[in-house]
């Protein structure tokens, strides 16, 4: 019964990986990271995303800040939150936040206030939609782990 | 090569992170991890890059800032060295072993405030006893204007981020490959007679295919590689991805 739910949370978890995969939340950086994962790093991919959750969290406010200051002109410094935000995006995988911050920058090059507006909330909604998933699929891990009793790294499950 | 082993073997103990290897008799090829310097200001980028190296047999020092790197390798103190006569024993690469870390290759993040990956590539080709350690530059803006800024300023390589694995792998076949070369080069200066002796009796015979074919007291070997062939691009991965030199320079 113990293998039945191992076996049960697995297919769930490449479920849901595969729906990421192909609503484009996820590329293939992804699951770069989860080959990097091994008995001598067993959490390094929850410890890598939690350090972008802790990241993106702060940017996204500084963003938020910067955009509902009335006396905002700043593009520079929303520029170089973004950058950073388009960095760390890329490197653990996250293609939509990534490509809603390309959109963003083009917007606050373009000194469009209101472009980046909208491209704020996108992200925000963007970013959450992705935090709740990889939520999600650490918790699936986590359960799947106790259920097995050992630890098996994460990339056996693809 | 007597006094380079016990100089290295000074050096080691020094080092703040101690290589696991036994004391060297006779060159530095016996050591079979390559160290690489990797230098990003994204915490992420650093954990992942690192990670790479070390899934990839690689000892890894990690920075966040170009400062940091160059405080590292030594190199902050080293101009005025450089500067002075190096006749003694204390010249440029021997002074900055003991001051610094001893690595096999730097891999860089372009944009980084402060100093970018550009700049510290400067300072270490402007360095007499760092030039000849290979710099690579990451990025993930693929601009050509840079890229080619890079490569003039004599990095060895430009990889897109995010990086792979199959590009860390690349990249450690060929510098364990070349790194035979480098330490003939930087031990030059600490015991050219000696070198000259074993060099006499290596090239008498044909040589192996890394072993350097011109003599000791050259600035670089021209491309010696075109034998062993890790750095040949179309045998290892898609042109976009990386831009490559065809000689170590």
């Amino acid at each position: 019964m113990l293998g039945w739910g191992v076996d049960r949370l697995r297919a769930d978890m490449s479920r849901l990986l595969a729906i990421l995969f192909h609503q484009g939340v996820l590329d293939e950086q992804f699951l770069q990271l989860q080959q990097l994962q091994d008995e001598s790093s067993p959490n390094f991919v929850s410890e890598v995303v939690n350090i972008y959750f802790h990241e993106s969290e702060k940017l996204l406010r500084n963003l938020r800040g910067l955009l509902l200051d009335r006396e905002f002109s700043d593009y520079k410094k929303m520029g170089i939150h973004l950058n950073q935000f388009m960095g760390s995006s890329s490197s653990i995988g996250a293609k939509r936040v990534r490509n809603v911050c390309v959109a963003f920058r083009a917007a606050s090059e373009q000194n469009n206030r209101a472009g980046c507006l909208r491209a704020l909330e996108l992200l925000e909604h963007e970013y959450c939609y992705l935090k709740n998933k990889l939520h999600e699929l650490f918790q699936m891990e986590q359960q799947r782990v106790l259920a097995a009793g050992v630890r098996y790294p994460l990339h056996q499950q693809l | 090569m007597g006094s380079n082993s016990i100089v290295s073997n000074r050096w080691m103990s020094e080092k703040m992170n101690c290589l696991d290897l036994s004391p060297n008799s006779n060159s530095d090829n016996e050591e079979e991890e390559v160290h690489v310097l990797a230098v990003d200001d994204s915490l992420i980028d650093r954990k992942v890059i690192e990670r790479l190296l070390k899934i990839s047999s690689c000892k890894v020092t990690a920075v966040d800032s170009g400062w940091g790197a160059l405080k590292l390798l030594g190199l902050l103190d080293d101009d005025e060295e450089d500067k002075s006569s190096s006749s003694s024993s204390s010249s440029s690469s021997s002074s900055a072993g003991f001051e610094g870390l001893k690595v096999d290759l730097i891999i860089t993040d372009y944009c980084m405030p402060g100093m970018t990956g550009y700049e510290l590539l400067k300072k270490i080709k402007e360095s007499s006893s760092f030039r000849e350690i290979p710099v690579v530059i990451m990025s993930s803006e693929n601009v050509m204007a840079r890229i080619d800024r890079c490569l003039e300023e004599g990095a060895e390589e430009f990889i897109a981020k995010p990086v792979k694995l199959s590009d860390v792998k690349r990249l450690r076949d060929y510098y364990m490959a070349t790194r035979e070369i480098r330490s003939v080069q930087s031990s030059s200066n600490v015991n050219k007679r000696k070198l000259q002796e074993s060099f006499d009796v290596s090239t008498s015979s044909s040589p192996p295919s890394i072993s350097p074919s011109p003599s000791p007291s050259s600035a670089s070997p021209p491309s010696l590689f075109s034998s062993s062939a890790p750095c040949s691009p179309s045998s290892l991965d898609s042109p976009t991805r990386r831009i490559k030199m065809t000689s170590f320079d």
